[in-house]
């Protein structure tokens, strides 16, 4: 639908690389197999087909899932014949290169200070995905990175929506990674209680016991909505609009019955310029800690004032890839448009009591006609939220 | 050491740190149109020949080394 004074906005590429596949086909259907076991890791990743091997020993794991997911939406997407001018780079991470930190440090402890790598700085600093991404296709429009903890990847994909909505860029890609799988990583969420003990993602179920950490990246190339049907782009899908506010509550803790990540969600629906009564499915945060997980179930029941519409999350197989997670889930929300399925919510079995939500389990369920929701949290009082819909869509409920 | 053995010593750091294959270090190779090095690999380089060779090498000594030679007889002048 258009909104007066500013572009559309397609999604003609999508990359993916995550622990429960790699590449869209892959990982569409690992969404709706059971949960890896283990760690979550990117067991299967490999480095060699976007990377010489000097390039890859100077780039940090979480650049490399940048690079690689940003090279395989860009395949994904064909022939752009973009201005390098108007072409842009927005990608988020939650921490940066931390295994590089982590190495360095160790270095500088038993080896001391002359001993630390002069490549530390460009291969930790959390700007090295989108600079290296920017480097690699010569596009030189605006080229920035989102921090914002879990909320990263979404808030990356609502600011590089914005760029083409004014005018500013034709295309750009946007995502985030994450590599934070390293030993200082963990124990630092664990200490803070923020991990599962369990080791099993349930996103609001009566067990869950804290999230799972996982690493990856996802990629989605943006476009012009009428440059892409002019050079008849495979459309997956249009982000209608986004949202990004902050709790302004507590550094972890979300605020109490979810009012942030109420006002968030109301504002994308408005930037959108649809209803919550035209939302037909909620790609959750659905981290499977106590705390999240209810906040979220308390802010859907009051946008819907009820139960509302079909909700899943993904983390019950992704697991939480913090930075990563919303560029994953809004891969997985243009796959759900794109092939009329909505995956399920694996790892829940007992719904928690408390939690009073229209959630999908056991088996993927056909996308009813509407808009998806697209929401991450994170630590800081971030919030994000993105409303993407099918290329057809029209709001009835809407003003003319 | 002799100086072979010092350079052959000094081409494994170089072929490990620079990955280039070993046939292209030789005396005449530049960093910078012959490796395609840049300052920070050269930074690593030193380091490395550090390490391996049990020397100093203040950051002031790398003005103007260019080449494989230069910063080969950098080396072996701290022997």
């Amino acid at each position: 639908m258009a909104r007066p004074g500013r572009r559309r906005v397609a999604v003609t590429g999508l990359g993916v690389v995550s622990c429960c596949g790699i590449g869209n086909d892959a990982f569409f259907a690992g969404l709706s197999a059971p949960a890896p076991v283990g760690e979550h890791r990117v067991y299967d990743f490999d480095p060699s087909p976007f990377f010489d091997v000097k390039q890859a020993r100077r780039a940090d794991r979480f650049q490399q899932f940048s690079v690689a997911s940003a090279q395989m939406a860009l395949d994904d997407a064909g022939n752009l014949d973009v201005d390098p001018g108007r072409a842009g780079v927005i990608f988020g991470t939650g921490v940066g290169g931390l295994e590089t930190l982590q190495e360095q440090i160790t270095v500088l402890v038993q080896k001391g200070a002359r001993r630390v790598s002069p490549f530390l700085v460009p291969m930790m600093m959390a700007n090295a995905g989108a600079a290296a991404i920017s480097m690699r296709l010569g596009w030189r429009g605006p080229c920035e990175t989102v921090v914002t903890a879990c909320a990263a990847g979404t808030q990356a994909i609502g600011n590089a929506a914005r760029l083409i909505q004014l005018g500013r860029c034709d295309a750009v890609i946007t995502g985030g990674a994450e590599a934070a799988m390293v030993d200082i990583g963990i124990a630092a969420f664990g200490n803070m209680t923020a991990l599962s003990s369990s080791g099993v993602s349930r996103p609001f179920d009566r067990r869950r016991d804290g999230f799972v950490i996982a690493e990856g990246g996802a990629a989605l190339v943006l476009e012009d909505l009428e440059r892409a049907l002019e050079r008849g782009a495979h459309i997956y899908a249009e982000v209608l609009g986004s949202a990004s506010t902050a709790d302004a509550h507590h550094i972890t803790a979300p605020a109490p019955g979810g009012t942030g990540a109420l006002a968030c969600m109301e504002l994308a629906l408005e930037d959108a310029g649809v209803t919550a009564g035209d939302v037909a499915h909620v790609n959750a945060h659905g981290t499977s800690t106590p705390l999240n997980d209810l906040a979220e179930a308390e802010a859907i029941v009051k946008l819907f004032e009820g139960a509302g519409p079909l909700v899943t999350s993904v983390k019950g197989v992704t697991g939480h890839s913090l930075g990563a997670a919303g560029a994953i889930e809004a891969a997985c929300c243009a796959l759900t448009i794109e092939r009329g399925m909505i995956p399920p919510t694996v790892g829940l079995e007992e719904l928690d009591p408390d939690i009073h939500i229209n959630v999908v389990t056991g088996a993927p369920v056909p996308l009813p006609e509407g808009v998806l929701l697209s929401n991450s949290f994170g630590f800081g009082g971030h919030n994000g939220c993105l409303v993407i819909a099918p290329i057809g869509f029209s709001s009835p409920g809407a003003p003319a | 050491m002799d100086n072979e053995a010092a350079f052959d010593k000094f081409k494994s750091c170089a072929v490990e740190v620079l990955q280039v294959p070993a046939e292209k270090i030789t005396l005449e190779a530049s960093f910078s149109d012959d490796l395609e090095a840049d300052s920070l690999e050269v930074v690593e380089l030193v380091m490395a020949l550090e390490e391996a060779f049990d020397i100093t090498v203040e950051e002031s000594e790398l003005d103007g080394v260019a080449t494989i030679g230069q910063a080969f007889d950098l080396v072996t002048s701290k022997l």
